[in-house]
């Protein structure tokens, strides 16, 4: 199941980063707002395939030589944290002024502001949204079987090809994707009742 | 192996035709169908509605990639062979009907009850409600999303280069084969790309923006 191993791993790097990202984002100096920014545009703005090929056939070319599974991994971190980046932008960005002046009055820093205050909110907020996007990315890790990653898709592939029964091999690994979405986004409701569903009830 | 010439960068450029053909085309049939969706969705009827749930949850719970060869592959063993291009508008356009059609059913519901409710009272049929009442004041709303949603379909007619239709991506990879100058190449295509899709996403940002506003008054 290198599928799910694949669509985790670059979901957690890609939250990681993409905190660290929507921070540059919302509240850096101009100069890093305006790369992130620029970062998020140009990735959004391109199919991931293309990413995919620039990444695994262009980066050779520049000397940096990469098996098909770090490829793949590296193109999904890559799309996935621009995409994770606006996400939580918009999370921060739904925290009133005032929460951040209440901090600033009570002595913290702006660090601490932003660590204390508005990230634990903005998770809550973004927590939705974070589920529908890592049903998404492993959705769109389907796409990684065109450099021969060892996918899902890419067993299918194997099967169609060593059988000639390519529309039965296709249409099994099809119901499995519905089957593990269907589950994530059941599991992703469920998560959300057990940690966000009382206070936001109380609300 | 040979270098890239001025002929080299006038091809990915005509390819790029097929991009918007294609984009096209599926916003087209998938605008259809969307449109069928959304409304079973909202219907009074419930087998329609659970039909279009069940659309809905099918097409946006699998793959792109794997909805295209199905398509692709399923009109072989039926006996009719669909061929690369019929494959890629028909597998594009069944996915974009299932998103549009999301879109498009929350703008319906967005259109408070009172409308429809004051036009059965003044006599109007379930036709009229939708085209003249319904309709126009959900269309406003759906414009910002649905131009969004393009970018996506942009993007997304990248993967019908996997199935042989040739557009830009597989342009691209038949001119990296003849020359390898992969970094070259997929970075031309990349800026291509970007080229027709920048321009929606800030003509979608800028509606919806204003939208808000609207709203705010």
């Amino acid at each position: 199941m290198f599928t799910l191993w694949l669509s985790a791993v670059s979901m957690a790097i890609s939250l990681v980063v993409a905190v660290f990202g929507a921070m540059a984002r919302t509240s850096g100096p101009r100069w890093l707002r305006s790369v992130v920014a620029a970062y998020v545009e140009v990735i959004r703005n391109t199919p991931f395939l293309v990413q995919l090929f620039l990444i695994y056939f262009g980066l050779p070319q520049l000397g940096m030589r990469l098996d098909a599974n770090e490829g793949a991994l590296l193109a999904m971190v890559l799309n996935g944290t621009a995409y994770t980046i606006e996400i939580v932008r918009a999370g921060i960005e739904a925290i009133g002024p005032g929460q951040l002046d209440a901090g600033k009055a009570l002595g913290l820093h702006r660090f601490g502001v932003f660590r204390l205050i508005v990230l634990p909110q903005a998770l809550r907020i973004v927590a939705p949204p974070l589920g529908s996007q890592f049903i998404l990315l492993m959705l769109n890790s389907s796409i990684v079987s065109v450099i021969a990653a060892d996918d899902l898709t890419a067993a299918a592939q194997d099967v169609a090809g060593r059988t000639f029964r390519s529309f039965e091999a296709f249409i099994s690994v099809t119901l499995v994707y519905l089957v593990l979405s269907l589950l994530f986004t059941a599991v992703f409701a469920g998560l959300e009742r057990l940690a966000f569903g009382r206070r936001v009830a109380s609300r | 192996m040979r270098s890239l010439g001025t002929g080299d960068y006038l091809f990915l450029l005509l390819a790029m035709r097929w991009t918007i053909v294609l984009s096209v085309g599926a916003f087209v049939f998938g605008g259809l169908i969307g449109a069928a969706v959304a409304l079973a969705r909202i219907s009074s009827v419930r087998a329609l509605r659970w039909l279009a749930i069940g659309y809905i949850r099918l097409l946006q719970g699998t793959p792109l990639l794997l909805q295209l060869f199905l398509v692709f592959f399923g009109g072989d063993l039926l006996g009719f062979g669909l061929g690369p291009y019929l494959s890629a508008i028909l597998g594009l356009s069944l996915n974009a009907g299932a998103f549009l059609g999301e879109i498009w059913r929350g703008a319906l519901q967005a259109v408070p009850v009172g409308q429809t409710e004051a036009a059965r009272a003044l006599g109007l049929g379930y036709r009229a409600r939708m085209v003249r009442v319904v309709g126009p004041q959900a269309l406003r709303i759906a414009i910002p999303p649905t131009v969004g949603f393009l970018v996506n379909l942009v993007k997304s007619t990248s993967l019908a280069a996997i199935i042989g239709f040739v557009e830009l991506t597989r342009a691209g990879q038949m001119l990296n084969n003849a020359t390898f100058r992969p970094f070259t190449i997929f970075g031309i295509v990349a800026v291509l790309y970007f080229l027709l899709c920048w321009p929606l996403t800030i003509v979608s940002r800028r509606l919806e923006r204003r939208m808000s506003v609207a709203h705010k008054r």
